[in-house]
This record gives structure tokens, C-alpha cells and sequence, in this order.
């Protein structure tokens, strides 16, 4: 039997809401600094507009709300999938009054796409964004890779056992530190110490490479926060491509790589435990997965020939793989070569390594490395036992920071939550095809949406039906969360509307 | 009478090849001038053009005309300058004494110089490593570009103006409901 939320239930998911909504709003006046320094007014007051619309909401949540109380598994769970809708529609009020996207449904496609750090837009006109509004795009990346909760777990919460809720919900199952308030800071120290090193060498990339220092700079923090969290905005319509530079795809390459894997890795390879790196279940595995995805798509790159020479196939077809298996989407060639010249095997190796993604806790999405090394850890003692004598005692462990014997509830989540992935490629393939898309294509776009990636090969548009930006919204939000608080949402208004009270 | 006639035919035969001469620079003046006609009325190509018909143009020399966006970045004697003809933005290698014509790069602020360039486009640049670019041979400014003054927007000041004001009335609220 399904039961009614009752009005306390929504009153404390509102209290916790009204929180985030209040971090949210402060994030939003960095902006308004850089908008008053570079001297650009109408753009510093849509910040200011959306700064204080949204801070009066957030207060209001809090005061109208009020509570002592603290959430509950299901409570925590809700608020973390309403605070992502409720951020994705905030977030869009600056972008919208800058006048660079079509639509207010556009706006919340990039803000939703920024803040799951997939990077697929509908921007128009990007050449002459302002740098405010760029640094927002960007900024939205940097707090959706850290997750908007463990902002305001970093800001407002101290100590809460609902903030552990909270951060489950958010996908990120693994603490740092017993407490999640400081697992959150230990996040945000990594993420800024890197931002400061990662601006400096693409900052010192750009200049060598003909930049002026201030765009040097400016581009440097935001391809370095689009990078680490593996976004994949840009603040040139060119993307990548913009910078015609070898060093700077070396370089983000690297920031790519950093920011797929696990923050608890990062933990122990900052505490001088680096053999961790050679001996960890998910950096083995995201090994073994680049190597065989870029020998899928270097061989269907051969065949298609467009890229006669080994070094010039090694530089495009490596940097879109690892692009697209880091979950970051950074493009150095137009998203209608990939139809056009890539022929569908090395589209496939592409999709496949999209499908995978990164480290759990990093800021990636998709079905991620620790699962898939566990799944294959579960058929190698599958198939070991059938291979065995009856009598042999077959087990199988992994390491990830511990050595750990594999056990089938690990298993069974880790298949659970693969098999709710496939489900969202397949979703998304089905509407891009009911909208006429080839089916290659469908997959690839589909692929990108729900696993963050932001690789586009031409389907995003602006023009493209209303139905489908919905679909691929859904996909970039289910994909983020990794399905549980938005399964637990859904089954919130469920409650609501058919529940007994 | 003998060497008379051997010295006119040894003349008629000069003013043959003179002739010869004549045409030959004539026809080959006509040939340049024709093709610099026709390259100067070549069909501008778009970008959309360039990368969907890539195959099909790689290697041509073509004529893209865009407005310069970002930097100019350059590159010892050469530059890279990315011109946008409104659709997408192309990546244009070029000899830095052409660069140094662009006065106006289009970003927030600038609208930035419409150039024409002629060269020759590359679906996958051997040079820079697989890049879809063009390499210009000729580069013109068609329109000269300039600053975007800002206008300070009524509406949205007056927007922030009042809802300031709320924030300050809620915290004038919250100090009274604490004393």
C-alpha cells in the first residue's frame, strides 16, 4: 500500500531545497564580479536579477518551511532531484536575458546539460558571449561536477546525518573521510588546487600559441572547469578546434584524464600511495577499456582513410576517444564529420567508450569503471566454476584502495544499475529515430545525453523538436543522478496522487 | 641579288617568331588575367558547405568569406585566424603580413572584420594534424568592423532595482523579528 506524503514530508524537502536554492544564488554573484570588471553592465544585471530572485526564493523555502528535523532516505533523495530540476530552471534565468538561446526550454537544456557535465548546446551566437555569461556556462559545470549538493553540504550543512542522504543521492556512494561535510571540502580542495595549476599551464598554453593573455587566461579556467568535471563546453563555437594547437590538446587531454578518476584516488595518490594507480580495479580497467575502444575506432578510421597518416589518425581519433570515454565531449573536428566522414565502426568504438565513462565519485557519468570491472571479475569466477572441479572453493577479488572479495550483491547492483543505463541509450536512440534519425546516429547523440559526454554528431540543434531536447534533459538528469533519487521522485508523486492517507 | 633574297627571308623569319613571340605573351596575358577574374568571382563557399561536402572540395581552392572571431593567434611567420560566416566558424592558416590587416576581432564587445579569403581548403591538413582548414593564399577585407557600444537596458535595471529592494525589506524584517 502506497501512502501520502504528509505535509511534513514536503515541508522538510522544501527546508533542504530552500538550502541549496540559497547556495545556488551566492554562486551566482562570481559572475557579477567578473561582469563589473570587464566593464560589462547588462550582463552583471541579469546576475544581479538572478542572484537576488533567487535568493529571496531560498530564503522564503527556509523561513515558510522551518525545521529542526532531519531528512530521511527518501526525503534526502527527493530533495537532491528536485534541487537539480529546480537549479537547471534558476540557472537559465541569466543565460535566457543574455539573449543567446532561442527558447527558455534551450536555456534549461544547456544549464541541465552544463550542470550534469555533459556539454551538448543550443547556444546561439557563442563567438560574442560575454564573459560573464560564458564563465556562468562554465561555472555551472564546475559546481554540477562536484555535485550542487556537496556545495551546499561545503556551505551550509555541518554535520547532519541527512547530509549523508543527500550525498548518496547525488551518485557518489564513497567517502572520503567518515564524514561527508569533509569528504565535500576534500573535494572542493582537489578541484581547486587543479583549477589553479590547470589555469596556469592552459593559461601559459594559450599565450605561446599567439592568445591574448587576458582571453589566455579566461579560456584557461574555463576549458580547465569544463575539462576536470568533464563537461565539454567551450567558450568558442569552435570548441577545441578554436585553439589549432597540439600542446593544448596534450594538455586538456591530461585535465581529462584527471578528472575520470576517483577523488578517493586522488586522496591517496596526493598521500604518496601512487602504486594505488597500477594496482586500482577502475584505473586497470578505464586502461584496458581506452586501449580496445581506440583499436575499434583507429581500425575504423583506417578504413574510412580520411586520416592518411598514422600521427594525424593518432591525434583526431585518440583525442575524440578519450573526449568521449572521460565523459568531457571535447571536439577537434566538426560534429557533422562524424556522419559524414568517420565511418559507423569507428562511430561504434566511439559510442562504446562513451558508454563506459569513468570513475565512480569523479565527475563523470555512465555506467562507470568500478562496475564494469566487477562485472567482468563476476563472469571470470562464473566461468571459473563451471571450469572447476564441483568441490573447488572459487573466489574472486578485486582492489579498489582494499582488497575486497567479490560478493553477488556487488554484482547484482553493479548489473542493476548497468542495465538502467543501457535502458536510457536505448530510450533516447528510439526517440531520435521516431523523429527520423538514422539509427547510428540516434545512438551516438542518445549515448552522449544520458552518459554526460557532450560528443555531438549534429542531432543537437537548436531546430531539433521540443520532444527530443526533453528527452535528452531526462537523459542528462537520470544519467547524473544514476537513476535512484530520480526513481525515488517519481514514486513521490506517485504517493501524491494515488497514495492513501 | 642572291644575298638580298637570303637577307629578307632570314627577316621575314625573325618577324615570324616575333610574332609568335607576340601571341604567345598575349594569350599568355589573357590566360592570367581570366583565371584572376574568375577567382575574384568565384562562388563563395560556406562553412556548412565545407564540412558537409568536404570529401568533394578537399585540396580546391575555394573563397570563404567570415567575420574574424576571437584572437589572431600567431604562429612564428604565419597566424591562425577563425572567420564565422554565421553558420560555423572555419580555421584559416595564413601568412601573418595578411593577419596584420584584421583591426577587429569579433567577441562581446566588437563586431569584428568581415574578410574573403581565397586558398586552398583541407578536409584533413596533413600539415596540422588532420584539421579542417583552408589555407589562404589571398586574403580582402570586405567590411571593416568596429565596437558594440552598451546600452544600459531600462527594463532590466529597474528589474534589479526592485528586487534589491525586497532583499533589503526581508532583511530590515529578519533584524526586527530578532530584536
Amino acid at each position: 500500500m502506497v501512502l501520502k506524503p504528509r505535509l511534513e514530508d514536503i515541508k522538510i524537502i522544501a527546508f533542504y531545497l530552500g538550502k541549496i536554492i540559497i547556495g545556488l544564488s551566492l554562486t551566482m554573484l562570481v559572475p557579477v564580479i567578473f561582469g563589473l570588471a570587464f566593464g560589462e553592465i547588462n550582463p552583471s544585471l541579469d546576475f544581479l536579477i538572478s542572484f537576488a530572485f533567487t535568493l529571496i526564493l531560498g530564503l522564503g523555502l527556509t523561513k515558510i518551511c522551518f525545521t529542526e528535523k532531519d531528512l530521511n532516505w527518501m526525503q534526502g533523495m527527493i530533495v537532491v532531484s528536485l534541487s537539480w530540476l529546480v537549479a537547471m530552471i534558476l540557472s537559465a534565468i541569466p543565460l535566457y536575458l543574455s539573449g543567446h538561446w532561442k527558447s527558455y526550454l534551450d536555456t534549461c537544456f544547456d544549464t541541465m546539460s552544463g550542470f550534469a557535465t555533459t556539454g551538448l548546446t543550443l547556444v546561439q551566437n557563442l563567438d560574442h558571449m560575454s564573459y560573464a555569461h560564458n564563465l556562468w556556462r562554465h561555472l555551472i559545470m564546475f559546481i554540477g561536477g562536484q555535485g550542487i549538493v556537496v556545495v551546499a553540504l561545503s556551505l551550509f550543512v555541518r554535520g547532519a546525518s541527512g547530509a549523508f542522504k543527500m550525498y548518496v543521492g547525488e551518485a557518489r556512494d564513497e567517502r572520503i573521510f567518515p564524514n561527508v561535510v569533509s569528504t565535500a571540502r576534500f573535494i572542493w580542495l582537489v578541484s581547486i588546487v587543479y583549477l589553479i595549476l590547470g589555469t596556469l599551464a592552459l593559461g601559459i598554453v594559450g599565450i605561446l600559441n599567439g592568445m591574448r593573455w587576458v582571453n589566455a587566461f579566461f579560456h584557461g579556467a574555463c576549458i580547465f572547469m569544463a575539462a576536470f568535471d568533464t563537461g565539454g563546453f567551450s567558450p568558442q563555437s569552435q570548441n577545441i578546434l578554436y585553439y589549432h594547437s597540439l600542446s593544448y590538446e596534450i594538455v586538456t587531454i591530461v585535465i581529462m584524464i584527471l578528472g575520470a578518476i576517483n577523488f578517493k584516488l586522488h586522496y591517496h595518490i596526493w598521500m604518496g600511495n601512487r602504486k594505488e594507480v597500477m594496482r586500482n580495479i577502475e584505473t586497470v580497467t578505464l586502461f584496458i577499456t581506452i586501449m580496445v575502444t581506440f583499436f575499434i575506432t583507429a581500425v575504423g578510421l583506417a578504413q574510412a582513410g580520411i586520416y592518411p597518416g598514422a600521427l594525424m589518425l593518432l591525434r583526431k581519433g585518440f583525442y575524440q576517444l578519450v573526449s568521449g570515454h572521460t565523459g568531457t565531449g571535447y571536439q577537434t573536428i566538426y560534429a557533422n564529420q562524424f556522419p559524414n566522414e568517420w565511418n559507423p565502426l569507428s562511430m561504434v568504438g566511439v559510442i562504446c567508450a562513451m558508454a563506459l565513462g569513468g570513475a565512480v565519485c569523479s565527475t563523470t557519468g555512465a555506467i562507470k569503471m568500478l562496475r564494469i570491472g566487477i562485472i567482468f571479475k563476476a563472469m571470470k569466477e562464473d566461468i571459473k566454476r563451471i571450469i572447476m572441479p564441483e568441490r573447488a572453493i572459487v573466489v574472486q577479488k578485486f582492489h579498489h584502495i582494499k582488497t575486497f572479495f567479490l560478493e553477488d550483491k556487488q554484482a547484482r547492483s553493479a548489473l542493476i544499475i548497468t542495465f538502467c543505463y543501457l535502458v536510457l541509450y536505448g530510450l533516447g536512440s528510439l526517440v531520435g529515430m521516431f523523429y527520423g534519425h538514422p539509427f547510428l546516429e540516434s545512438l551516438f547523440e542518445s549515448t552522449s545525453a544520458a552518459a554526460n559526454v557532450g560528443l555531438s554528431c549534429g542531432l543537437t540543434t537548436p531546430g531539433m523538436p521540443s520532444a527530443l531536447k526533453l528527452t535528452y534533459i531526462f537523459q542528462m538528469w537520470a544519467g547524473r543522478l544514476e537513476f535512484m533519487s530520480v526513481f525515488t521522485l517519481i514514486g513521490f508523486f506517485i504517493a501524491v496522487v494515488k497514495g492513501k492517507k | 641579288m642572291m644575298y638580298k633574297l637570303v637577307a629578307r627571308s632570314s627577316e621575314l623569319i625573325v618577324k615570324k617568331q616575333k610574332t609568335k613571340k607576340a601571341a604567345l605573351v598575349f594569350s599568355l596575358i589573357i590566360f592570367i588575367s581570366v583565371s584572376a577574374l574568375k577567382a575574384s568571382f568565384a562562388q563563395v563557399v560556406s562553412s556548412t558547405e565545407l564540412i558537409n561536402k568536404a570529401k568533394e572540395l578537399d585540396g580546391k581552392t575555394i573563397v570563404y568569406q567570415g567575420e574574424v572571431i576571437g584572437d589572431v593567434m600567431k604562429r612564428g611567420n604565419f597566424a591562425w585566424v577563425n572567420a564565422n560566416d554565421g553558420q560555423n566558424a572555419i580555421g584559416i592558416w595564413m601568412d601573418y603580413s595578411l593577419a596584420k590587416e584584421i583591426a577587429y576581432m569579433g567577441s562581446y564587445k566588437f563586431i569584428g572584420d568581415v574578410i574573403e579569403v581565397s586558398g586552398i581548403f583541407n578536409r584533413a591538413c596533413p600539415e596540422h594534424g588532420g584539421d579542417l582548414d583552408i589555407h589562404a593564399q589571398t586574403l580582402r577585407k570586405i567590411e571593416s568592423g568596429r565596437p558594440v557600444p552598451e546600452k544600459l537596458t531600462r527594463a532590466k535595471r529597474n528589474t534589479t532595482l526592485i528586487l534589491i529592494g525586497i532583499l533589503g525589506l526581508l532583511w530590515i524584517l529578519y533584524q526586527l523579528r530578532r530584536k
